[in-house]
């Protein structure tokens, strides 16, 4: 059974993002790490990039694919998790602290188009 | 069309095994994860159902005279039980199947093909051996296979399935009778570890199966890792750097490809092709970055595209990120300047050679 977080909002395309005030952390979920098998790149635009959502930024690569990484939300990106450089497998290991990037939110209502985390697990048939 | 299943589709599916199509087939891609499956072989022993690989037999008078006339090595000769890799070729030198060739006795040869090419195969066969006084024999749903593979492997095989394979050299084989018939055991894999293959009924197959796994000593492998072992160490797939298209010559299989040998379908366009020189071949790039060149991704230098990775991962066993690129015949010297267009950006690299991990086979 794969890990969903209450108060996070999560898109049919297997992110989520958590919103801190005028930011959103976006990663992928539980779900989607364990679909996707090791982790080995994880693909993330420039800090000072635009985000829309809906739109691809990004890829995160498993031994066997690579699958797109899709925006739940639009903004600017202020911050890229480093770490996942260096130790892509942490999105394996817990990819809900292992958000991929911070997003400086540019219209906080469009989180009320995505799925909440009974929504997302109905939607994965859990 | 439905996939079909090889003899041991169920314990897969007990096992837990995530299944996918494979050349006709629904097979185990992984149990566990394709790197601890990877490692397992590298490391100890691993097993795979590799059920879905086709075999066909050729016997009758001119059956040696016919297997050296459709395959690029060469077997005249050749002492009983020993076993040589090569291709069968289109009259334009480009590949039909890449194979084994078994010779069990006198008159009697045993090909080994993919499970992908069955039918292309067979019908490519039967057609060259109108001529010839043969018999082929389309024996693919007669035979299970397992293979078993990791330096631990001849030590699990001895013990566990009490069959003696020590003798085995590298790239031979032997029937052994073995619960009222009569199996082939052959020191062969796809990993470029020490290993050997079992051929035997449906029934026997699940037998051994059944043995090994409740050993406990020994991974079961899907064909995950299949592909990320024989990448790493060069071992070509075909459809990836062998097709209809491509060449023994420009995949760099060449040693494979007996030239000097009495004819055989190909060796006219590959003779040419030598002679005139390659204008594209397959070589190793390595890139500076983590990001995984993929099979189909365009190859780029001096601002055009110079090739296409056929196959390509982010190393397990070196941990980089590796392809092989079939690539325009002025860019494949090593140490050569490439870049890898991965999505929207470019990655830089250099040609290398095409084996990232060095084999260790025990010869």
């Amino acid at each position: 059974m794969s890990k969903i977080i209450e108060g996070l909002y999560y898109a049919e395309s297997h992110e989520y993002v958590r919103i801190e005030g005028e930011y959103g952390y976006v990663g992928i979920t539980d779900y989607a790490q364990h679909e996707l098998g090791n982790v080995v790149y994880v693909d993330m635009p420039d800090v000072d990039d635009e985000v829309t959502a809906g739109e691809e930024f990004g890829a995160v690569e498993s031994v066997k694919a690579a699958s797109d990484l899709i925006s739940p939300v639009s903004g600017t990106v202020v911050e890229v998790n480093e770490a996942l450089n260096d130790s892509p497998e942490l999105v394996n290991s817990d990819p809900y602290e292992n958000w991929i990037i911070k997003v400086q939110l540019s219209d906080a209502s469009e989180v009320e188009s995505l799925m909440d985390a009974a929504a997302y697990k109905n939607a994965i048939g859990e | 069309m439905e996939n079909k299943r090889t003899c041991l589709y169920d314990k897969h599916v007990a096992l837990g095994a995530l299944i996918s199509p494979f050349g006709g087939f629904d097979m185990p891609i992984q149990y566990t994860n394709i790197v601890d499956e990877h490692n397992a072989v590298r490391q100890a022993c691993g097993v795979f159902d590799v059920s879905h690989m086709g075999e066909v037999l050729i016997t009758g008078a001119e059956s040696e005279k016919f297997v050296n006339y459709i395959f690029t090595n060469d077997i005249a000769d050749a002492p009983d039980g020993k076993i040589y890799y090569g291709m069968m070729c289109h009259p334009t030198g480009g590949v039909v199947d890449d194979l084994l060739v078994y010779k069990m006795s006198p008159g009697r040869y045993f090909l080994v093909i993919n499970a992908s090419n069955i039918d292309k195969d067979v019908a490519w066969i039967t057609e060259n051996a109108r001529n010839f006084d043969v018999v082929v024999e389309n024996q693919s749903e007669k035979y299970g296979e397992v293979a078993v593979q990791g330096p631990k492997a001849e030590e699990i095989v001895e013990r566990v399935l009490g069959i003696g394979c020590s003798e085995l050299l590298f790239y031979t084989c032997k029937e052994i009778e073995c619960c009222g018939e009569t199996i082939i055991v052959s020191r062969t894999g796809y990993t470029g570890e020490d290993g050997f293959e079992i051929y035997a009924s449906h029934e026997l197959i699940n037998d051994v199966w059944d043995k090994l796994m409740a050993s406990g000593e020994v991974a079961p492998c899907g064909l995950g890792c299949r592909d990320t072992l024989r990448f790493e160490v060069g071992l070509p797939l075909y459809g990836d750097e062998l097709t209809d298209e491509i060449t023994p010559l420009e995949a760099s299989l060449g040693m494979f490809a007996k030239l000097d040998k009495e004819n055989f379908i190909g060796k006219e366009a590959l003779v040419k092709q030598k002679a005139e020189g390659l204008r594209r071949k397959i070589v190793g790039i390595e890139l500076k970055d983590k990001a995984i060149p993929r099979h189909g991704y365009e190859v780029e230098a001096d601002g055009k595209v110079i090739g296409v990775v056929t196959t390509g991962y982010n190393s397990i066993s070196t941990g980089k990120s590796v392809c092989m690129a079939l690539l325009d015949i002025e860019y494949a010297k090593l140490d050569t300047e490439v870049s890898v267009r991965i999505r929207k950006k470019v990655f830089p690299g250099v040609v290398t050679k095409k084996r990232f991990y060095d084999k260790n086979y025990k010869k």
